[in-house]
């Protein structure tokens, strides 16, 4: 089984330095890609399939597309690599920042030759202290060698690349979101249209893309978009897959894309701990729906987990067991969710803190039978569209999904006056 | 005023952007990194130097989650309240560390030492519960591991306290 | 147009305009808090919510926000959709979560757009059972209140506050459910455009601190259509009474004027109708040497009477604060060549020569709208944020025109607000300004230029020169000024719109000539060149208009004819001129007249005085610096005094002695000589006004007249909801009194009469069925953010002469360059928009937020002099004549010859830096209160600086 975007990690040591890199046939890609035109590097990309690994699964070189090329094309362009990461239960491209910076920067600049972009920025979670040590180093050796600066390699094409560390909010994932944090403003999200691609960063052409995303781009290059294609049992690639809750080894490891949850579970994460029973889990993160034993075979790629009614989001699973209290638990991820809403629309800053208003009352006892049905029409109120952006839709999903899978738990709330799960 | 230093710290940062404006979450930053929290003056000055309006500062200031418009303690401890940690026992560790202190999450031990603050998923939810303190994680947390990382601290500061000062800062 | 479905009927729309607006104009009654259709859409409330369907088989369709889509051909929606309809009720719903339920406390009741929005959508019950989250209010100061517990975060007020009037203290802070709109800290609101606050906020957040003290419903004032009294623009607002005083003043929405939005010193000065220096009864003394007594009307112009019957000859000083229609009375009693405009020499030449270059001139006058739509400006000389607000706020609009041509090209809709801001980030199209001092807009200028009056001249005549050869150029320009001279030119003939704007402001009439030229030669170029001047008070232009001569001449005419009476105008001439100058004029007469609302200076030296009406209590036109000529309304009659005792039994509703100064002077007439009365109601006047001057013959088409009805009823000045009628004398007389009559306009003081929409000019408030708020104000208009249904009110009196083919004859008067002389300063005048204004400065407001008397230098001369910030500076100033600045190109023999006289005066003035004041100049500010003799002092003018000696004098 071939793991190119894991290859070079040693998990707990240090991330190869830029010869090591090399080494190891690093920036061969890049060194390729200076003698196509960007529009072939786009093709192969399109041709490879390869879709966003930040959530929402949109088709790179798609995206790419729309960005204006050519000489009247607005300067400067940016390219952005999104490595916020702060969706709870998610915990997959710190690994990848942290163990093969080199691999993301040729991602970077191949993704940015791609499109022809002057500046990439790496907007970096805060907390990723260690990830932030270990870009700037790599960074840097880049600018040393003439990966990035003027001129790359000889070749006419420049890109400047800087990182930006972030102050704090889950909201500045959200791509347009992003760009507003990266202009020192509040993290708002924006309209959409226009389009970053039209007008992003300072109102220049701009794409925001993954961490995961642009590390699968030197591989594709190098390796055609059939090779690519072959990885995967369905989708094409492969895909960091995680999983934390009570299992005997929670971890991330890279898998084809489409390997089954169950796989997942059983075999890689070595099944639940004693002790504790399976009762669903959050494929992707916090913002993706439950899933329930009778879904573990389904295969974990864009289209499957969206026949199920779920997403694949992040690829990282959360799992619950019987020991927890679902409710509990969606309060937990609510209370997430409304704090970190940035307060531009209604239904996200004051819907939320409603279902977790309403979502205490029950943990505590005061849950009244009419709030099944407040909850239930907020998880439709806070539909796709109605909101300005899909923060919100986001908390709906696993509370809809909830309270379809965990009914019974709510009831038994609702008539105990109190949390069965609770130790008073 | 800034210092040099973060003067200096800032210019570094103010080259990676194309105008004044997109450098004052880095420069609230580090405002922080040197005085330990963003105070009204800490705002003023980098108002003054990013040609900004305090009010505009206030407004991003008050957006993210990092940067702190109160007093902490010597040491920040965050410790994770989301999901992940949540399953694996994050209100246990809460009420430990809470104990441990005698401080409520959200306030400062009165000794001015440590700060305890609930924050949002660290990224390690596979190691959860999970915690930073100031610029390290920690991780597979349990009360016991709890204790010998507080007991650290306080070891460390201990040593700084017997280290004999230097004439520089006898009197200044 | 395009054809859109609203619930399976089709309707017209405008093609690419968003859908909230085109629903709202067909009349739909669609929610929405965050949208204002001067700010645009930013989709955030998400009260707006429709159904939107692929095509006529879609019938699941997907919920749109109305306000964030674009109307296009064929497009299918539905506001009934139970979707829909459900998803809006529950943002009323959400929107109230945090809500207090204050309503019958509330400033904001009565008149809340969330009230009408929470009905609308048919919220009634609470299903929320949380804690409501609570905020600490701010101290915003005199004119704001502050109650954020109130808030919906629709982000209206930064957005206005921010990204249209250019503020940078108020702002969002924190997030999620706790958004905060507040200052940094405690503090007065900086931007001179605050009071739109209180309008643009949906709820009771941001309210008018001046009417919380004398606070009234919406619903219980009476209110009248009016225009604004204290700068030269005619802005049109709605003033609101009860019991007598004047309570608030609203916008009054004209689309061509002042849109959505009034400043600060418009809003907030009206309390000067409530002062305690208002005139509410005749004052009389037979003898100059004894005090003023309290008069009955009766005894007043019987004394007056007496001494026009003795043949002797009157003098009469109008004013370019009071109405056509005032003036033009005085000017029928006194006879059109005893008639005097009350403004000084200085002040007359100016308007004279902007009176001509508008009218003979080949350039057009814009309307403020116009200036927003003008897409390169240059502003020579005004510093327009001080001395005609309004206008200040219109040019940071048109500085958008450019940049957003780059964001319609990215397929940007201009309605997409924050899209097309973030596409267009801080570029802002060609500004120039050049003034003697820093602006409130130099921050969106493309350059700046300053200078003393004589240098921006030049460098006006240097644009001029540089956009046509034939055009004289002013000789010895520095390499500096002559490439922004260049540059300026260039942009300005690349532009679609291009606009100059000048004014009296620095008092210079090279200035106002340099404006023209540069104007005349785009215009002479074939580009569709505007010039706008700014005049310093309401009726500047429409005093000019009717013709007279300046106080100067007055003294002149005094002294050769020996005339007996002199009848003054609303006005204060120690504001208008020289002390001595005033004095002597004065001195003069044997009997003065004085006729107007409050005291001043030269009231206090009158033998007659009589109360005159406010813009408030009177009716009237005003011509504003478009030449666009408006009329106000009487809002309500004033309670004079009751004869003798005010505190006799005699009902209060029987009007008092104040009236309107055209009927003093009617009935002075009548006195005096034994006249028919000529006038029986403002129309009379009005028609002979325009009779008697014919480029005022339109101004009877201003509004409609006394006699005019709808479905034979008057528009009334009370809303049907006016409460309290029977009972509010009930203290004196138990019968319900009868409503005061009103003889000159088509309105009523009462509640009964027609319950439509009336034609724009008469419209007394905005209110619609469900609409209790301002924003009733779309059902006033057929295109919402369009001109007002029947057209914006107003008459242009000037347009340009239509092109005869010949080309427009430079200015040729260039003036010197400016030489700093040894030992003396050139005073130039700075403006403060509170402060610098005589009636705004009478309410409580202004005045806290008007600055004390100062002199400003910069710091390298005040060292020069010894003197550090904080200092006290001794002013004397030369004579008068030497400040001539008239200068003509020998100008410097002419003021050689006039430094005889001196008044050798001396002032004492704490010091400012200013540091961009030139070597060899100084500011000296315009208007203040106690200015003492420097009020009347024309500048710029000379004066001699020194350091004050602690303690001496
Ligand atoms: C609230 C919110 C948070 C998000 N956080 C992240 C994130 O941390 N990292 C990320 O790559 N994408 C995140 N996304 C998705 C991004 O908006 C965007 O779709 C993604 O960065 C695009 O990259 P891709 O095309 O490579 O997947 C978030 C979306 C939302 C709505
Ligand atoms: S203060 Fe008023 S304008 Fe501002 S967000 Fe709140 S409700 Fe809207
Ligand atoms: S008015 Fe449309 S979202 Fe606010």
């Amino acid at each position: 089984m071939e793991t190119p975007l894991t290859h070079n990690i040693s998990p707990g040591g240090e991330p190869p330095d830029l010869a090591q890199y090399e080494k190891t046939g690093g920036y061969a890609a890049l060194r390729k890609v200076l003698g196509m035109a960007p529009a072939e590097v786009q093709a192969v990309v399109k041709e490879s399939n390869l879709r966003g690994r930040g959530g929402a699964g949109f088709p790179t070189a798609q995206k790419w597309s729309f960005v204006p090329m050519g000489d009247d094309a607005p300067r400067p362009k940016y390219l952005v690599c999104n490595a916020d990461e702060m969706e709870p239960g998610t915990f997959k491209d710190r690994l990848l920042l942290e163990g093969d910076p080199h691999q993301l920067i040729e991602g970077i600049i191949i993704s940015a030759y791609a499109i022809q972009a002057d500046v990439a920025y790496v907007f970096l979670r805060w907390a990723y202290k260690l990830a932030a040590r270990r870009m700037e180093k790599a960074i840097a050796e880049a600018y040393r060698h003439s990966y990035l600066g003027k001129n790359i390699l000889g070749s006419a094409y420049s890109l400047e690349m800087h990182l930006h560390v972030s102050a704090g909010r889950y909201m500045c994932g959200e791509e347009t979101a992003l760009l507003n944090a990266l202009e020192g403003k509040r993290a708002n999200p924006r309209a959409k249209p226009p389009y970053p691609q039209v007008s992003g960063l300072w109102g220049k052409p701009t794409i925001v893309n993954n961490v995961e995303t642009l590390c699968n781009i030197p591989h594709i290059v190098s390796q055609g978009a059939e090779w690519f294609k072959s990885l995967s049992r369905s989708g094409g690639g492969t895909k960091l897959y995680g999983i934390s809750g009570r299992v005997k080894k929670p971890g991330l490891w890279e898998l084809p894309m489409g390997t089954s949850m169950r796989e997942i579970l059983e075999e890689h994460a070595g099944g639940m701990c004693d002790g504790y029973q399976f009762r669903g889990l959050l494929p992707g993160g916090a913002s993706t729906d439950f899933v329930t034993a009778e879904h573990l075979d389904v295969a974990m790629d864009f289209d499957s987990m969206q026949k199920v009614g779920s997403r694949l989001g992040t690829g990282t699973m959360i799992v619950l067991d019987d020991k927890t209290c679902p409710v509990g638990m969606l309060l937990n991820l609510e209370h997430f969710f409304a704090q970190e809403s940035c307060g531009w629309c209604t239904p996200c800053w004051s819907g939320l803190s409603w279902i977790e208003q309403i979502l205490q009352d029950m943990e505590e006892g005061r849950g009244r039978a009419s709030d099944l049905e407040l909850l239930e029409s907020h998880t439709r109120l806070l539909g796709p569209g109605h909101t300005f952006c899909a923060l919100a839709p986001g908390a709906a999903e696993p509370l809809q999904s909830g309270l379809k899978y965990f009914r019974d738990d709510f009831e038994r709330h609702i008539h105990e006056k109190r949390c069965p799960w609770s130790r008073t | 005023m800034l210092s040099e230093q973060e003067m200096r710290e800032i210019e570094v940062h103010a080259r990676h952007y194309p105008n004044n404006r997109a450098v004052c979450i880095e420069a609230l930053k580090i405002v922080q990194q040197h005085r330990g929290w963003v105070s009204n003056e800490g705002i003023a000055d980098v108002a003054e130097a990013l040609q900004m309006k305090p009010a505009e500062l206030e407004a991003v200031a008050t957006f993210y989650n990092m940067i702190f418009r109160k007093p902490v303690g010597k040491h920040v401890i965050l410790l994770c309240d989301s999901v992940s940690c949540w399953i694996m026992g994050y209100e246990r560790l809460r009420e430990h560390l809470g104990d441990r202190l005698g401080i409520r999450p959200g306030q400062t031990t009165a000794d001015g030492r440590f700060t305890l603050l609930p924050n949002v998923c660290l990224g390690a939810c596979d190691h959860a519960p999970v915690m930073m303190v100031d610029d390290a994680h920690y991780q597979d947390l349990d009360p016991a591991r709890i204790d010998e990382i507080l007991a650290s601290y306080q070891q460390e500061e201990k040593r700084e306290e017997e280290k004999p000062t230097d004439g520089n800062t006898a009197d200044s | 147009m395009t054809t859109i479905h609203i619930d399976n009927r089709p309707y017209p729309a405008k093609d690419g305009e968003n859908l909230l607006q085109e629903c709202l104009s067909l009349g739909f009654n669609l929610p929405y808090f965050c949208w204002h259709p001067a700010l645009g859409s930013v989709g955030a409330c998400r009260q707006c919510a429709i159904k939107q369907f692929r095509n006529e088989e879609d019938k699941r369709g997907k919920i749109v926000m109305a306000c964030m889509t674009a109307a296009k051909d064929g497009i299918r929606i539905s506001i009934d959709d139970p979707e829909a309809r459900e998803f809006r009720a529950s943002v009323a719903e959400w929107l109230m979560v945090n809500h207090p339920h204050d309503c019958p406390v509330c400033d904001e009741g009565g008149e809340c757009h969330l009230q009408d929005m929470t009905v609308m959508n048919g919220h009634v019950y609470r299903r929320y059972r949380g804690r409501k989250r609570t905020f600490h209010n701010q101290d915003l100061g005199p004119l704001v209140n502050h109650e954020m517990n109130r808030c919906i975060q629709c982000y209206r007020c930064t957005r206005f506050y921010r990204d249209y009037a250019g503020g940078r203290d108020l702002e969002e802070l924190v997030l999620r459910n706790q958004v905060y709109f507040g200052r940094h800290q405690d503090g007065v609101l900086e931007s001179e455009f605050s009071g739109n606050l209180v309008e643009v906020c949906p709820t009771g957040v941001f309210t008018d601190k001046t009417l919380k003290r004398h606070y009234t419903r919406k619903w219980d004032l009476q209110t009248a259509p009016s225009v604004c009294v204290h700068c030269g623009l005619g802005c049109n607002t709605i003033p609101g009474e009860r019991y007598g005083a004047l309570r608030r003043i609203r916008n009054r929405f004209n689309g061509a004027v002042n849109g959505y939005f009034l400043c600060d010193r418009g809003r907030y000065g009206y309390e000067f109708v409530n002062s305690a220096r208002r005139i509410r009864q005749p004052l009389l003394r037979k003898n100059r040497t004894e005090p003023l007594q309290l008069a009955s009307k009766r005894d007043a112009l019987q004394h007056l009477g007496e001494m026009l019957s003795s043949g002797v000859r009157a003098i009469g000083i109008g004013s370019p604060r009071a109405s056509l229609e005032a003036n033009f009375a005085l000017r029928t009693l006194v006879g059109g060549d005893r008639f005097y405009l009350g403004i000084s020499e200085r002040d007359f030449r100016l308007l004279a020569s902007i009176r001509d270059i508008l009218k003979k001139g080949p350039a057009r006058t814009p309307s403020l709208h116009e200036v927003e739509l003008a897409d390169a400006v240059l502003v020579l000389g005004e510093d327009v944020t001080n001395t005609a607000p309004r206008l200040g706020l219109a040019l940071r609009q048109s500085v958008r025109r450019q940049p957003e041509k780059r964001a319609k090209k990215m397929d940007i809709p201009l309605w997409n607000d924050h899209a097309v801001r973030e596409a267009m980030q801080k570029e802002h199209g060609p500004l120039f300004i050049a003034t003697v001092a820093d602006t409130r807009i130099d921050d969106i200028a493309t350059c700046t230029f300053r200078g003393p009056p004589a240098e921006l001249a030049r460098l006006g005549l240097a644009i001029a020169h540089a956009l046509d050869p034939g055009a004289p150029q002013a000789p010895d320009l520095s390499d500096a000024a002559r490439a922004l001279a260049g540059a300026i030119a260039e942009k300005l003939k690349a532009a679609e719109r291009p606009l100059v704007i000048s004014g009296m402001g620095c008092g210079d009439k090279a200035v106002v000539e340099a404006a023209a030229n540069v104007t005349w030669a785009l215009c002479n170029m074939g580009r569709p060149a505007e010039l706008c001047y700014v005049v310093p008070e309401c009726n500047s232009l429409g005093a000019m208009l009717l013709g007279g001569g300046s106080l100067e001449t007055a003294l002149e005419a005094m002294d050769d004819t020996a005339a007996d009476i002199l009848i003054i105008l609303e006005n204060d001439l120690y504001r208008r001129g020289d002390a001595a100058m005033v004095d002597r004029l004065l001195a003069a007469a044997r009997h003065i007249v004085m006729i107007d609302h409050i005291e001043h200076a030269t009231s206090a030296k009158a033998d007659v005085v009589l109360p005159a009406a406010t813009f408030a209590e009177a009716d009237g036109t005003l011509v504003n610096n478009e030449g666009r000529a408006q009329r106000f309304f009487q809002v309500f009659v004033p309670e004079g005094e009751i004869e003798g005792d005010s505190r006799s039994d005699t009902p209060r509703d029987i009007p008092g002695d104040i009236q309107e100064s055209w009927r003093w002077m009617r009935d002075i007439m009548v006195a005096g000589r034994g006249d028919e009365r000529q006038w029986s109601s403002l129309d009379d006047v009005t028609a002979a006004c325009a009779a008697a001057i014919p480029s005022l013959e339109s101004i009877l088409r201003a509004a409609p007249s006394a006699a005019f009805r709808m479905d034979g009823q008057k528009i009334p000045r009370e809303p049907h909801r006016y409460s309290g009628r029977t009972a509010m004398h009930a203290n004196i007389s138990i019968h319900e009194p009868e409503q005061p009559p009103d003889p000159d306009t088509a309105l009523a003081f009462s509640m009964e009469g027609y319950p439509g929409h009336p034609p724009p000019s008469l419209i007394p408030r905005f209110w619609a069925p469900g609409w209790n708020s301002i924003q009733a104000l779309n059902k006033f208009q057929d295109e919402v953010g369009g001109p007002l249904s029947g057209g914006d009110p107003g008459e242009r009196l000037i347009e340009p002469m239509p092109g005869t083919g010949k080309k427009a004859a430079y200015f040729k008067n260039i003036p010197a360059g400016f030489e700093p002389r040894a030992g003396e300063w050139l005073l130039l005048p700075l403006h403060h928009i509170f402060g610098s204004e005589e009636l705004s400065l009478l309410a409580p407001g202004i005045a806290e937020l008007s600055v004390q008397p100062y002199l400003a230098l910069n710091p390298e001369d005040a060292s020069d002099l010894g003197l550090a910030a904080g200092d006290e500076v001794q002013l004397r100033l030369k004579a008068q004549g030497d400040a001539q600045v008239d200068v003509t190109a020998d100008g410097a023999a002419n003021a050689a010859a006039t430094t005889a006289e001196n008044t050798a005066e001396i002032f004492r003035l704490p010091l400012r830096f200013k540091p961009e004041l030139l070597h060899g100049t100084a500011g000296l500010p315009v208007g203040l209160a106690d200015m003492g003799n420097l009020a009347g002092i024309a500048l710029p003018a000379w004066g001699e600086l020194k350091k004050m000696e602690k303690g001496k004098v």
